[in-house]
């Protein structure tokens, strides 16, 4: 039996029906990340001995019981950025290369709980500052569609890991598109849930008043397992709400959606809007109402984004002094020395440069004009959506302007890899959930005579209201049928 | 353009040691970024006590003070990640 292709659902009833046992998949998954991982490059690291200790225990629960989780014995890939107790924990930053999880999050405890098994970390942008792991201090993640581009960022490894067949989901982050933009580029399915909908505790902190954890599968229904497993209230994060996840459907029938006219513009790829608008044409064919949208401060999203996103960082990354934890330079001379020192060598060219910006906008004089401008505009978005929803059920985007780029094609200057997120930011801006569903594949006009050049994916974006992943997700579902 | 001066300033603000390829590069990149800031401008002016963000809908979220039995391993591993430490304490370079 093919392992690798099984989805968790498949899984469960395999485990079920005793067809195979946990430490079989398990093993089966640890020697395809031997055989496909030194080209990919997804594993920061690979918890083999974890794994196989979590995937014995959940045999055993298996073999004693009929009724189990679904994520029972399953093997999954968690982002360096989560705390997965006893295993190290780098965010891809040499600040933190040999640092060790005191703690478990309370994503990793939620999924321990329910049997999960943890092949390993896998690689984001340095903090999950990054659209593409270009930004990784160790390695940069490559497309399994394209090796020669990128997986996409900053949740790279969590996406390149499940279409590389090298885990069967993963659990990701997201502040401005980083499970959306890579889930998009590798072909996979990624949500990112409404702000406080999974508790961040146990997440390295980059932009407390947008990060979110979120699940990266195969299908839409397994990121709905993964879901409605990590998501509720914690006390370890007041920002995490009380949300009972509502199991109604919506059908695509009568539904409305609309489409924001600012985000069908020029700057998108011709061959990826092919794809959004057929997508859009099956859903009404099916009896969805289609209706344009005006987001008027869409053109401000970015600019708003690059300011908020900075100015937490700076303040967050003050926690890397070289004193608690993380890399540290001793000889220096005296406390001050020590900072400077830890800091100036343990960071990486992105968290320096949103530190700098961060730390230049709240500064005294400047922050009237970037950072209070900056929550104003803020407001304006959230409102913009507020307004878009009172008329329509779901929002349908593309994920990104085009589809995986080549490596080292944006990385020269920072505001081009920062206008990746141009679709995916205002959604955190405004706290929404939105997902990224494969819709389709492009074929990209080869840039020498004789290159290769291969088929590469491309997500639709389902935008839904605060706390409606219910609908996000069961559309999904309908137009995941459709689009196969 | 941003001045190296500032450059080196806000640097010194945030704790964080530049070498001087670094400072060159951050000038171009921050000022290229800052100059992108100027769209917002263009944005339309809200009443400024409308910016706390859903302010009408959210409420402080306080714990209740009280001791909460953590394991013992907790408090040793965190101690353990320090760079440097001596009896369970954490040691910083002299301050005076």
């Amino acid at each position: 039996m093919e392992l690798l292709g099984l989805t968790i659902k498949e899984l469960h009833e395999g485990f079920v029906k005793k067809q195979f046992t946990s430490v079989e998949v398990t093993k089966a998954y640890l020697e395809q990340i031997k055989k496909t991982d030194d080209t990919i490059g997804a594993y920061l690291s690979v918890t083999e001995e974890l794994a196989l200790k979590q995937a014995q225990a959940a045999d055993k629960i298996m073999s004693e019981n009929d009724d189990f989780s679904m994520l029972m014995g399953v093997p999954c890939a968690i982002k360096d950025s989560i705390l997965v107790e006893g295993e190290k924990c780098t965010a891809a930053s040499k600040i933190l290369e040999n640092y060790v999880a005191p703690y478990d999050a309370t994503v990793i405890k939620k999924l321990k709980k329910e049997g999960a098994v943890m092949m390993g970390k896998v690689n984001t942008d340095e903090f999950t500052m990054g659209a593409s792991t270009e930004n990784s201090a160790f390695k940069v993640t490559k497309n399994p569609h394209d090796v020669s581009r990128v997986a996409g960022g900053s949740s790279g490894g969590s996406a390149a890991s499940i279409a590389a067949k090298e885990a069967v989901y993963s659990l990701g982050s997201d502040t401005g598109g980083s499970i959306r933009l890579p889930a998009s580029f590798c072909g996979v399915v990624g949500l990112n849930p409404t702000y406080g909908a999974v508790s961040r505790y146990g997440l390295n902190a980059h932009a407390s008043s947008l990060d979110q954890i979120g699940p990266l599968g195969k299908t839409v229904e397994d990121v709905e397992i993964i879901f409605k497993a990590i998501l509720g209230k914690d006390p370890l994060d007041a920002t995490s709400a009380d949300y009972e996840y509502k199991e109604e459907p919506a059908k695509l029938k009568g539904l409305k959606i609309g489409l924001p006219k600012e985000y069908f513009t020029k700057g998108m790829d011709a061959g990826v809007e092919k794809v959004i608008r057929e997508a859009i044409q099956k859903a009404k064919d099916e009896g969805a109402i289609i209706e344009e949208i005006r987001l008027p401060n869409t053109q401000y999203a970015i600019a708003c984004y690059y300011i908020i996103v900075p100015c937490e960082a700076s303040s967050n990354l003050a926690r890397y002094d070289g004193i608690r934890y993380g890399s540290s330079r001793q000889s220096a001379e005296d406390l001050l020395d020590v900072y400077l020192k830890s800091r100036g060598e343990g960071f990486g060219p992105e968290p320096k440069r949103r530190i700098l910006i961060g730390t230049y906008a709240l500064s005294s004089g400047y922050y009237d004009a970037y950072y209070k401008k900056a929550q104003e505009v803020r407001q304006l978005i959230r409102q913009d959506f507020v307004e878009a929803f009172k008329k329509v059920d779901l929002i349908f985007a593309p994920v990104a302007p085009f589809p995986a780029f080549k490596i080292g094609e944006n990385t020269k200057d920072p505001l081009s890899m920062y206008l990746v997120d141009v679709y995916t930011g205002a959604v955190k801006l405004a706290g929404l959930p939105a997902l990224s569903l494969p819709a389709g594949f492009v074929s990209p006009k080869p840039l020498a005579k004789r290159e290769k050049v291969g088929k590469l994916p491309v997500g639709l974006q389902i935008i839904g209201n605060h706390f409606e992943e219910n609908k996000i997700l069961s559309v999904a579902g309908q137009m995941e049928k459709m689009l196969q | 353009m941003i001045s190296k001066e500032e450059v080196l300033k806000i640097a010194k603000l945030a704790r964080l040691e530049l070498t001087d390829a670094e400072t060159e590069k951050m000038q171009k990149d921050l000022s290229g970024i800052l100059d992108y800031f100027v769209v917002l401008k263009r944005a339309p002016r809200i009443n400024s006590d409308k910016t706390q963000i859903g302010a009408d809908k959210r409420k402080n979220v306080l714990r209740e003070d009280v001791v909460v039995e953590r394991p013992a391993s907790l408090a040793n591993n965190l101690v353990q990640a320090a760079p440097d430490k001596k009896d369970g304490y954490i040691k910083v370079k002299s301050i005076l």
